[in-house]
């Protein structure tokens, strides 16, 4: 009887700890009047506006959608460019976990963590865009699956990938909440959730290639092939290990405070192992450009405007940024990299625009244009995941690889012990 | 009386197909052209030739669907789109063998393009013809209206709780065994209702018996691998706004390998993946992490 009172007081107590611990966390660190934050938090306030305008008047009021352009950038941009830059994570988790290569183990977390908010903002900003968002759950609680369709398989797989990630994720909370026993089991998850993840991230980022398969009539002939799965798979590869080398790069100034011994020492080492493979997967990919090019008989579209607009697209943004990603690594130069890296990552943004909006319907005679609406509204998703990303790197081990000291051995052994 | 007797072979007709087409609903969308005459649902057959232009069917869609009415008059010259408050337009165009008047709608794909893209099932193709939207499933996603060739749905983007709109081929009114608004309402008999293998009979009966009159093609027999709107005309049809560079194979037959190679991957790569992290385990040295 009193036993049983005091594990409940004692339950109870762990809770209030935590309480005081959540509170505690959530105070800011660092100043509070930063441009940053000013401009950001001014950002996010319009965007409220904005979005209350949209929900009461209809998606009319705010984007420039029209019956010839269903989807604008908060489509195109936010989600089918954003996943493409957050493939970094499933790479990644392939390369330390699958591949066994440990030396780039002090960027995994970072990347997941990245990985994993770049989702839940995407699909976050995807329910902005659903015109009766109140449905979406259809489609998910299985009260209607319409199997056949690429898109229930895309949201199928992203959904499933984001939870994956979270897993893959959660240790570090763990960590940080200091709950011990907890990050064991969460940790021996891990290797699951990866594979589950690497899997789930080849079908959606594929998948979201073939979302535009049935456009075939519409999304000019210089963009569409029936490859574009594969190539959006390709392309995820390089366009998320770019993202990672110029997160990196801003990452080592902004949380320089928060950078673990590892990641300090061998940032450079591992910048130029990305590059290696950035420059691998182009190679590859101009491969693939080529063979596309040839087989889909494209030189008859070369003399026109937009045989110059896809010539800016693939030698500006995907053979010069695999020249300098060349020159970089002959020149061991993380510099070079940078730069090359951000082209890339400029490329994408081309090309997943060009298929959704710049050549899609190219023979429209009135252009989607987005309004400043849709563009403040973007620019507020991302603010928003800044915020939290910001908030947990400060706060949770990140930017290095995963301590040693937070579990102890014996911890372990005693676990294993009665386990078996 | 003809048109009792063809509701009559037509539900006759959909109780046969039924078994086949759940089936191949269930499934991801079959390879190929569609053979009109296998999958027997309702058609229309448009005969431009016959249209007057009065856009009385304009007006009969209009009172059965519950949508404004249509504009009183309209400007000659301009080619209006189906809209979100109008489910069907005639266009008057121009052409070498004088004015031709063309009434455009949803096209009613044997495989709709539509349907399969919708990951709600909201756009259906249902058994008995149609293809119809469900306002209880739909999310908005707009994705139909992406991969409809024809570019027929569309939404309500000024409405806090928008819909899709398109022509449903009055499938309420068929189930009550009556023909659609715009048949029963066209004075010139331009517009007919029937099975598809009936009306693609008629189509070439009239080819054969004028073929000064017609080119001669029935448009909708094979395009996006068949629709259940086929049309008549006396001038080519790229002249009369239609798309003539669309692909003869159905459009979902586009996304079937993408479908097909999902499952293969989702079972397949997991057990590489692990057998390869296995692998690769043994190739390094111990790891320092302690929970390993
Ligand atoms: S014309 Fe378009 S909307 Fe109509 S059935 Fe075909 S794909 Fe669907
Ligand atoms: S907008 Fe509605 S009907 Fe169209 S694909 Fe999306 S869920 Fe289906």
């Amino acid at each position: 009887m009193s036993q049983s009172a005091i594990a409940l007081r004692n339950s109870f107590q762990t809770l209030l700890d935590f309480g005081a611990f959540l509170r505690r966390e959530m105070r800011p660190k660092g100043r509070i009047l930063t441009p940053f934050n000013v401009i950001t938090v001014a950002i996010m306030l319009v965007a409220v506006v904005v979005l209350v305008d949209r929900f009461a008047h209809g998606l009319g009021a705010v984007t420039n959608l029209s019956q010839e352009f269903p989807w604008g950038i908060w489509i195109a941009f936010d989600v089918i460019t954003g996943v493409a830059f957050a493939g970094g994570a499933y790479v990644l988790c392939f390369m330390v976990y699958i591949l066994g290569m440990e030396k780039y183990r002090p960027i995994l977390r970072v990347t997941v963590l990245n990985g994993f908010l770049a989702y839940v903002f995407y699909s976050g900003a995807l329910l902005l865009d659903l015109g009766r968002p109140w449905n979406v759950v259809n489609p998910i609680i299985g009260n209607s699956f319409g199997v056949s369709s690429v898109m229930f398989l895309v949201a199928w797989h992203f959904l499933l990938y984001t939870l994956m990630e979270f897993i893959e994720f959660s240790p570090a909370i763990a960590e940080w909440a200091g709950w011990k026993r907890l990050r064991v089991t969460l940790h021996g998850l891990t290797l699951g959730a990866v594979i589950l993840g690497i899997t789930l991230s080849s079908l959606h980022q594929s998948g979201l290639g073939a979302l535009f398969l049935m456009a075939r009539d519409k999304v000019h002939p210089l963009w569409y092939s029936e490859f574009i799965p594969i190539m959006f798979l390709i392309s995820s590869v390089f366009a998320g290990l770019s993202m990672v080398i110029f997160e990196g790069s801003i990452s080592h100034k902004v949380f320089h405070h928060r950078l673990g011994r590892d990641l300090k020492r061998r940032h450079s080492e591992i910048v130029l192992g990305l590059a290696r493979i950035c420059a691998g997967t182009l190679l590859v990919y101009v491969f693939l450009q080529v063979i596309v090019f040839v087989h889909g008989q494209r030189w008859a579209f070369m003399l026109t405007g937009w045989g110059s607009w896809y010539l800016v697209e693939n030698v500006g943004f995907v053979l010069l940024p695999l020249v300098l990603f060349l020159a970089g690594i002959r020149l061991e130069n993380t510099r070079v990299i940078g730069t090359a890296a951000l082209l890339t990552l400029l490329g994408i943004v081309l090309n997943r625009l060009n298929i959704s909006i710049i050549a899609f319907k190219w023979y429209a005679p009135v252009r989607y244009v987005p309004t400043w609406q849709e563009v403040v509204v973007t620019l507020a998703v991302i603010s928003a995941e800044l915020w939290v990303f910001r908030w947990i790197v400060n706060r949770m081990q990140v930017l290095d690889i995963a301590p040693l000291r937070s579990v102890k051995d014996s911890d372990v052994e005693r676990l294993h012990a009665s386990a078996a | 009386m003809r048109r009792r007797s063809a509701v009559k072979t037509l539900a006759l007709a959909a109780g046969s197909t039924l078994v086949g087409r759940n089936l191949a609903q269930g499934a991801a969308p079959k390879r190929g052209v569609v053979d009109g005459g296998a999958v027997d649902t309702p058609a229309i057959l448009v005969d431009t030739t016959r249209c007057l232009g009065c856009r009385m069917c304009e007006r009969a869609c209009a009172e059965a669907n519950g949508l404004p009415e249509p504009p009183k008059s309209v400007e000659p010259g301009v080619v209006r789109d189906t809209s979100e408050t109008q489910w069907t337009v005639v266009n008057r165009f121009e052409t070498e063998n004088g004015p031709v008047n063309v009434k455009r709608q949803c096209m009613h794909c044997l495989q709709p393009a539509c349907a399969s893209a919708c990951l709600t099932k909201a756009m259906h193709k249902t058994a008995e013809g149609p293809v119809t939207w469900d306002p209880d499933k739909c999310m908005g996603c707009r994705f139909c209206m992406l991969s409809c060739p024809f570019d027929v749905p569309k939404f309500e983007y000024d409405s806090p709780n928008p819909r899709i709109m398109k022509c449903q081929m009055c499938w309420s009114r068929l189930e009550e065994g009556e023909v659609p608004a715009c048949v029963q309402n066209c004075p010139a008999k331009a517009i007919v209702f029937g099975p598809r293998s009936e009306m693609l009979e008629l189509g070439r009966e009239r080819i054969y018996a004028s073929p000064e009159k017609y080119v001669h093609q029935i448009y909708g027999e094979h395009e996006a691998g068949g629709t259940s709107l086929l049309y008549l005309a006396s001038v080519p049809f790229e002249q009369l706004g239609f798309r003539t560079d669309l692909s003869t194979e159905s459009y979902p037959a586009l996304t079937t390998e993408f479908l097909y190679s999902v499952p293969l991957v989702d079972i397949a790569l997991p057990v590489f993946l692990l057998g390869l992290a296995k692998a690769a385990k043994g190739r390094h040295e111990p790891e320092s992490e302690v929970d390993r």
